[in-house]
């Protein structure tokens, strides 16, 4: 049983700039978890997370300049927290070893349609292979898909330059065209051997 | 291939991120040109099926309402009415005594006030250290790829400082190296930020407040700004920091 951190503290008796929290903060409380399960693999974690996140934000919320964007903003504190936590330090030990060229964008190569090949996945074989991507591909493409965040609120969310944005979603697309394709091709290929062991017998 | 200038830019192009103007100029080619076409239309199906697959998770009602109640501005009425009172005075003792000590702190004094916790909660830890190392050749490359700038540590043959090892932090949101070091069994924490991602309070003569409970000094180089803090001597504190500044000079 984790220790409850819960608290009531009348911050708005302060501050009546708090009073807007709230209003800003819960509407993207769903979005948040769905964000931090995705990062955590953990439904405990990313409860943690969520929880670690909404006191962090309440407590710098005096910093935030109303007007500006406070979900970028507040989606970059629980990706710092995450990057900050044991687990995010172990992922951060896997960032891309090639250099990330600022919007160098290159022409999509593929072999299968996708088509063809999202056809063939299904929701949970595509859910495996995301899951199965280093965390800076995978954060990247649910801001942009999921979370349908422009690349300025991406750029703002990841501290990184624009350039950056496009090309690494590029290559977070291509990693996980090429996962996919693999586990496909594996399953495929599983399926042929389950199918001659019968044929023998 | 065909239509290589278009492909490239397809992917921006279905993420509405090209100037209004190219917009029309490329749904005019999409319609004219088949290949391009069944590109874009493979890369529709592949973004819908991200965006279904990755809304996955649903956070449980309990949940929500626990962080509601912890974020809302009072607590909620069902509560018993003893629990009531004492929470009512828990949160005018605690709302007038952070109301106070928030009135009382300007932005300045908050962030070296968030330092000293910085460096409080890490010696706590069970792992201070990420990267364990008294080699500044081996702690100073761990921090490439995790900090967005570089920095000098300081040759510390014929002192009593040794180095103990590094990890990442975070300041207002800002990453930054944190770096541990022991001088006569006393820990020394070295925080360098970038300058410009702290607060606009802290400006370039900045001095740490003689109210701390910690020894510190903190100062602007180059584009960094460093605090040196731990409860060693001020001459020693002072020795640390003037190492650093002569590494950076």
């Amino acid at each position: 049983m984790r220790p409850a951190l819960f608290y009531y503290v009348d911050v708005s008796a302060a501050d009546p700039h708090l009073d807007s929290f709230e209003e800003l903060a819960m509407p993207l409380f769903d979005q948040l978890y769905n964000f931090a399960h995705w990062l955590t693999h953990n439904r405990e974690e990313a409860e943690d997370l969520v929880q670690e996140t909404y006191a962090k934000a309440l407590k710098g919320f005096s910093s935030f300049e109303l007007g500006t964007n406070f979900r970028a903003w507040i989606y970059r504190i629980l990706r710092n927290t995450f990057l900050t936590s044991r687990k995010g330090l172990k992922v951060t030990m896997t960032v891309p070893l090639d250099a990330e060229e600022d919007g160098q964008e290159v022409a999509i190569e593929r072999d299968t349609p996708e088509t063809i090949l999202f056809a063939r996945a299904n929701q949970e074989q595509l859910a495996s292979a995301m899951d199965a991507l280093p965390v800076y591909f995978r954060e990247i493409l649910l801001l942009c898909e999921v979370e349908e965040m422009s690349y300025q609120e991406i750029a703002e969310t990841l501290s990184v330059p624009m350039g950056t944005v496009m090309s690494r979603l590029s290559r977070a697309r291509k990693a996980l065209r090429d996962r996919l394709r693999n586990q496909l091709e594996g399953t495929a290929g599983a399926t042929a051997i389950v199918k001659g062991t019968n044929h023998g017998l | 291939m065909v239509c290589e200038s278009w492909k490239t830019k397809l992917e921006t192009y279905l993420d509405a991120e090209l100037a209004s103007e190219r917009m029309r100029e490329f749904d005019a080619h999409v319609h004219s040109c088949a290949s391009c076409a069944a590109d874009a239309l493979d890369q529709v199906q592949m973004k819908r099926a991200i965006q279904v697959a990755g809304k996955r998770f649903v956070p449980s009602a309990d949940f929500r309402r626990r962080v509601q109640n912890s974020i809302a501005k009072k607590p909620q009425r069902s509560f018993r009415m003893a629990w009531m009172l004492a929470a009512a005075a828990m949160v005018l003792i605690v709302g007038s005594l952070t109301s106070a000590y928030l009135a009382a702190r300007s932005g300045r004094d908050r962030t070296f006030s968030e330092i000293a916790d910085l460096h409080v909660e890490t010696l706590a830890s069970s792992t201070p250290v990420d990267v364990i190392s008294t080699d500044r050749h081996t702690v100073k490359p761990w921090f490439q790829g995790k900090i967005p700038f570089a920095f000098n540590l300081p040759e510390l043959q014929n002192t009593e400082i040794s180095l103990l090892g590094g990890r990442m932090t975070y300041l207002d949101q800002t990453p930054g190296a944190h770096l541990i070091y022991d001088v006569r069994k006393h820990h020394i924490s070295v925080f360098v930020f970038q300058e410009r991602a702290l607060p606009a309070s802290l400006n370039a003569s900045s001095r740490a407040p003689k109210t701390s409970p910690f020894n510190m000094e903190t100062w602007s180089q180059n584009g960094l700004r460093y605090f040196v803090i731990g409860d060693a001597s001020p001459t020693d504190i002072n020795h640390l920091a003037n190492l650093f500044k002569a590494a950076s000079s």
